[in-house]
C-alpha cells in the first residue's frame, strides 16, 4: 500500500537537511513499528520518498511524502502512531492512500509556494520598486554553481504583502519546482537585495501536477 | 547577562552562515527540558569536542539521566562549537549556551566537563572563555558556576589543576549526587566559595586540587604532596559502583548525521586481561557484568525509543563476557528479523570470534577487526597480550572464508625494548595475512593496518618507561611505509606530534597548567583533530615557561620516583604495577586474573562492595573480611 502524507517541519528541524530528514522518517517509522516495504537489491532501503528537498533553514508547512507498506493497514492508526513517534518539530497533517502505480512523487511536483518574513525592518518603497523591476523584466540572467540560467521564467508569481494588524510585512512567491526547472527563493531574494540569513522563509505548499 | 530569548534571536542570524547548523540548535528526540525557575540546581554537562562526536558519548548520557531523574535538579548539554561557529558567536556576542534551554553556561550552578582524553584540555579552556567564566579556579567567586570534571583522563588531574575546581575520580553514577547535595547545602548556607571546595573535598573520590600543595625535588620530580588544610584526605580513592545500574535506554537521537549513529549498551565494565600498555584496563577494574536478559531488554527498549538501526555491545573485551554465546543467541532470537546492524567490538583474536561475528553481522562495508598490538611473540609477551602467530593467521583466514573481504589490524610501535625486527615483523605479518586472503578469496582481499604509537600511561605497569624519540618513531614508521606497499594494504599511522602532545598532557604535573593556558591563548584548540594541530604553538608554550617537554616523555623513571598522579588511587597498587613491569622485562606473562587472583589491590579496597554484591556479577573472588585502605597509602 502506498500512502501519501503531508506534514510540517519547523523548530530545531529547520536546520536539518534533506538526507537527514529522510533518516529521521526512517527512525520514526521504526519507533512506530510501521512495517515499511524495502527496495530490492544488494542494499535494500526502506521505501520512503520525499517530494522535494527543503533547503536548510526553511520552515515547511505542507511537505509531502510517500510511504510504501508491505500490507494494508488502518490509515488513521498509522497516522496516530507516526505522530506519537515523531520528533519535536514534525507534525503530520494528512494521510491518504494512493494508487501504487502513480509516477514517482518527485516528478509530480510542479510549483512551490514560499512566504518570506524579514528579521530587520525593511523599506517598503525600495522593496516594492525592486520587486516591480523583477516582474517587469523578461529575463533575469544569473549564475548558480557556475551555470548560467534565466531566473525570470521560474517565477510564476511574486508579491509584497503589506503589514496588517496581525501579520508583519511579507513576500509571497510561487516558483517553478519541477525536477528540470527549480526556482530558488534565495535567488529571488538576492535580486531584491535581501540575504537569506536576514529572513525567515517558509515553504507554504507544494503544487502537484494532476495525476 | 543575556537571556535565552536574546541568545535564540542572535542565533537565528548566524546559523545559516555556518556549516551543519543542526549541531547548535538542540531539539532532539528524548531530551529533557525542565522548568528552569522551578528547579533548584542547574547542571550543564559539556563534552568539549564537536557535537558530532559528543552526542554518542555514553558517559555523558548516563550522568544526564542520573541528574534529570532528580526532581530538584536539571541537566542540559553543551559541546564545543567548530571554528566557524565560534567566530560567529564571538562577533555576535553570543556566549556558549546549552542546547536544551539556551541558557548561557555562566547561568548554571555546576559546569561538568567530561574528559575522556587529554587532547580536549584546550577546548575546555576555550569553552570557559566562550562562557565568560574565569579560566582559573582561584579567580572564581560565588557568582560563578562550580567547574568540575571527570572521565578517564582525570586519573592524572594535575595538568588541569588550575582550571577545574573539583575532579570526580572514577565512576560518576553516584558521586554526581553527592556533589549536587553538597552544592545545595552550601548554596542555601550563603557561605563563601572556599567552604564549598572544602566540603567537596570531603566526598570520597573527589579531588580538590586547591587543598593540596606539591613539593618538588631539585631534579624536578615530586618530593611529596602537602595538605593545605589538616583534614584533607589522601589518597583520593576512585569511586566505583558495586553493581552496574540499569543502562540508559532513552538515548538522545540527533537530527543530523553524526559519527556514531547508534546505540551503545555496556555489557560489562573492567577487564581482566592485564595488557600492560592499557590505561582503561588498569583504571576500570574490577569487572562487573550485566546479565544477558538485562542487556537484551535494554537493547530492545533503546531501539524502541530511538529508532536507531545499529547498536553496539560495549565493553573493553567482549569475548571475556561470561555469557557471550548466550548473549549472541538471545540477540539473534530477539532481533533476527529486524534488519538491525549489531556490532560487538574488542573481540579476542580467535576463530570463536569469527563465528560470533558471523551470527551477528551482515558485513555491510565493515572489516573484521583484530588487534594484536605487536607482531612478534616476544613483544606480545612483554605487553602481556600473548597470542601465538598461528592463532592470528588462523583467525584472519577464518574471517576471509566467512565472507569478510577486509581485515583491519591494529598495532602499536614504540613498546618498551622494541627493536627494528619487531617493527619489520608488523609488515611481515600484514603481508602474510594478505597472501592468505588472496589464496582464499582472490583479488578482493584487503588489509587495513592502523599503527599507533605507544604512550606510557599513568597507573599502568609501563608508567616507568620512556617514550620513543621523534627520530625513533619516524624511522619505524618509514620501515612500515616502505614494506607495506601492496595496493590492497592501506596503512594509517599517528602523527608524531600527536603522540608527543598526548604524552605530555597525560604524564604532566601541575606545571603543565601554565603550558596549556599559553598554548590555548596562542590558538591551540581541537588538538584531537589532525588538521588542527599546531605543534609549534605547544613547543613555544613550553619554551615560554622554561619547561623542558622531554622531562615528561623521554626519561626513564627511577623505581622510587613519586609520580604526579600517585595520590590518585585507582585501586591497583603501585607495587603491583612495578612487579608487573619487572615481569615484562623478563618476558613473563600474567594470565587472565579470573583464572587466578594476583592481588592487584582492588579487592581489599572494595571488599565491602564485593560482599554486598557476591557471586557472578564480579569476576574477583568472593570475600568475607571487611575493606581496608592499604596503610602504605596513608601519609
Amino acid at each position: 500500500m502506498r500512502l501519501r502524507i503531508t506534514f510540517s517541519k519547523s523548530g530545531a528541524l529547520r536546520y536539518t537537511g534533506h538526507l537527514d530528514l529522510h533518516r529521521i522518517w526512517e527512525r520514526t517509522c521504526r519507533r512506530a513499528g510501521i512495517p515499511l516495504s524495502y527496495s530490492q537489491g544488494y542494499h535494500p532501503q526502506p521505501r520512503i520518498s520525499l517530494a522535494a528537498a527543503l533547503p536548510l533553514g526553511f520552515i515547511g508547512q505542507a511537505e509531502i511524502m510517500d510511504l510504501w507498506l508491505d500490507q494494508d493497514e488502518d490509515m488513521l492508526e498509522i497516522l496516530k502512531r507516526l505522530q506519537s513517534s515523531a520528533p519535536p518539530g514534525l507534525i503530520l497533517t494528512s494521510i491518504r492512500s494512493i494508487d501504487s502505480h502513480q509516477s514517482a512523487l518527485q516528478t509530480q511536483v510542479q510549483y512551490a509556494d514560499y512566504e518570506v518574513l524579514f528579521l530587520d525592518p525593511v523599506d517598503q518603497q525600495v522593496l516594492s520598486s525592486k520587486l516591480n523591476n523583477v516582474l517587469s523584466s523578461t529575463s533575469i540572467l544569473r549564475q548558480r554553481r557556475a551555470r548560467d540560467y534565466d531566473l525570470r521564467p521560474l517565477i510564476a508569481s511574486l508579491q509584497l504583502n503589506l503589514a496588517t494588524k496581525d501579520h508583519p510585512i511579507s513576500l509571497t512567491m510561487r516558483l517553478s519546482a519541477s525536477p528540470a526547472a527549480t526556482g530558488r527563493p534565495e535567488e529571488v531574494l538576492s535580486e531584491l537585495g535581501i540575504k537569506p540569513e536576514e529572513s525567515r522563509i517558509t515553504r507554504t505548499g507544494l503544487i502537484l501536477k494532476n495525476t | 547577562m543575556i537571556d535565552p530569548q536574546q541568545i535564540e534571536s542572535r542565533l537565528e542570524r548566524i546559523l545559516l552562515t555556518v556549516q551543519k547548523p543542526g549541531r547548535y540548535v538542540g531539539g532532539e528526540l528524548n531530551i529533557t527540558v525542565k522548568d528552569w525557575s522551578q528547579t533548584q540546581t542547574h547542571v550543564a554537562f559539556v563534552f568539549p569536542d564537536l557535537y558530532d562526536l559528543g552526542i554518542s558519548n555514553v558517559g555523558l548520557q548516563i550522568l544526564y539521566d542520573q541528574v534529570n531523574q532528580r526532581p530538584d535538579a536539571l541537566a542540559e548539554r553543551a559541546y564545543a562549537p567548530w571554528l566557524d561557529m565560534e567566530a560567529a558567536m564571538r562577533s555576535n556576542q553570543i556566549p556558549l549556551y546549552t542546547l536544551e534551554s539556551k541558557h548561557a553556561l555562566s547561568d548554571f550552578d555546576i559546569i561538568g566537563f567530561t574528559l575522556p582524553y587529554e587532547t580536549l584540555y584546550t577546548n575546555a579552556l576555550n569553552i570557559l572563555d566562550l562562557s565568560s567564566v574565569p579560566l582559573f579556579s582561584h579567580e572564581r567567586d560565588n557568582s560563578h558556576p562550580l567547574v568540575i570534571a571527570g572521565g578517564h583522563a582525570c586519573f592524572n588531574p594535575e595538568p588541569m589543576h588550575a582550571f577545574i575546581d573539583a575532579f570526580a575520580i572514577g565512576e560518576g553514577e553516584e558521586v554526581i549526587h553527592d556533589i549536587i547535595h553538597v552544592h545545595q547545602v552550601w548554596k542555601s548556607s550563603g557561605k563563601h566559595r572556599k567552604d564549598l571546595l572544602l566540603e567537596l573535598g570531603n566526598i570520597p573520590g573527589v579531588y580538590v586540587p586547591s587543598l593540596f600543595v606539591p613539593h618538588y625535588l631539585e631534579d624536578g620530580t615530586l618530593s611529596h604532596i602537602e595538605r593545605s588544610i589538616p583534614n584533607a584526605v589522601l589518597p583520593i580513592i576512585k569511586r566505583i559502583v558495586g553493581k552496574l545500574p540499569p543502562p540508559p535506554t532513552q538515548f538522545i537521537v540527533p537530527n543530523i548525521e553524526v559519527i556514531h549513529d547508534r546505540i551503545s549498551v555496556e555489557i560489562m565494565r573492567g577487564c581482566t586481561r592485564g595488557c600492560r600498555f592499557c590505561h582503561a584496563g588498569s583504571i576500570s577494574r574490577p569487572i562487573r557484568e550485566r546479565s544477558v536478559i538485562e542487556v537484551v531488554d535494554a537493547a530492545e527498549s533503546a531501539i524502541r525509543s530511538t529508532g536507531f538501526q545499529e547498536f553496539s555491545l560495549m565493553s573493553l573485551s567482549s569475548s571475556d563476557y561470561t555469557h557471550i554465546l548466550e548473549l549472541v543467541s538471545a540477540i539473534g532470537e530477539r532481533f533476527g528479523k529486524d534488519r538491525l546492524i549489531i556490532s560487538l567490538p574488542s573481540l579476542r583474536i580467535d576463530t570463536v570470534s569469527v563465528e560470533l561475528m558471523d551470527r551477528l553481522s551482515d558485513r555491510r562495508g565493515t572489516g573484521f577487526t583484530l588487534a594484536p598490538e605487536a607482531a612478534t611473540e616476544r613483544m606480545r609477551r612483554i605487553i602481556n597480550k600473548f597470542i601465538p602467530d598461528e592463532q592470528i593467521i588462523e583467525t584472519a583466514k577464518a574471517a576471509y572464508s566467512h565472507g569478510w573481504t577486509t581485515i583491519k589490524l591494529y598495532f602499536m610501535i614504540g613498546h618498551p625494548s622494541e627493536t627494528i625486527e619487531d617493527v619489520e615483523a608488523i609488515a611481515r605479518l600484514c603481508n602474510m595475512i594478505l597472501t592468505e586472503g588472496r589464496r582464499l578469496i582472490g583479488g578482493r582481499a584487503k588489509v587495513h593496518v592502523s599503527v599507533g604509537t605507544f604512550v606510557p600511561k599513568p597507573h599502568t605497569p609501563f608508567q616507568w618507561v620512556s617514550c620513543d624519540t621523534p627520530l625513533q618513531i619516524e624511522s619505524k614508521q618509514n620501515i612500515l611505509k616502505q614494506k607495506l606497499r601492496d595496493r590492497n594494504i592501506k596503512l594509517t599511522w599517528t602523527a608524531i606530534e600527536d603522540t608527543l602532545l598526548e604524552a605530555w598532557l597525560s604524564r604532566g604535573d601541575r606545571h603543565l597548567s601554565a603550558v596549556i593556558y599559553t598554548a590555548w591563548k596562542n590558538g591551540a584548540k581541537f588538538d584531537a583533530w589532525q588538521d588542527q594541530h599546531r605543534y609549534s604553538i605547544w613547543a613555544e608554550a613550553f619554551a615560554v615557561h622554561g619547561i623542558e617537554p622531554d622531562f615528561y616523555t623521554h626519561r626513564q623513571r627511577r623505581m622510587d620516583e613519586i609520580f604526579p598522579w600517585d595520590h590518585i588511587f585507582p585501586g591497583v597498587r603501585k607495587s603491583y604495577l612495578f612487579q608487573d613491569y619487572r615481569m615484562s622485562l623478563e618476558g613473563l606473562v600474567r594470565l587472565d586474573c579470573r583464572e587466578q587472583c594476583y592481588a592487584c589491590g582492588i579487592l581489599p579496597l572494595f571488599a565491602d562492595l564485593r560482599r554486598q554484591n557476591p557471586g557472578e556479577i564480579w569476576k574477583c573472588p568472593d570475600v568475607s573480611s571487611p575493606a581496608r585502605i592499604p596503610s602504605w597509602r596513608q601519609a
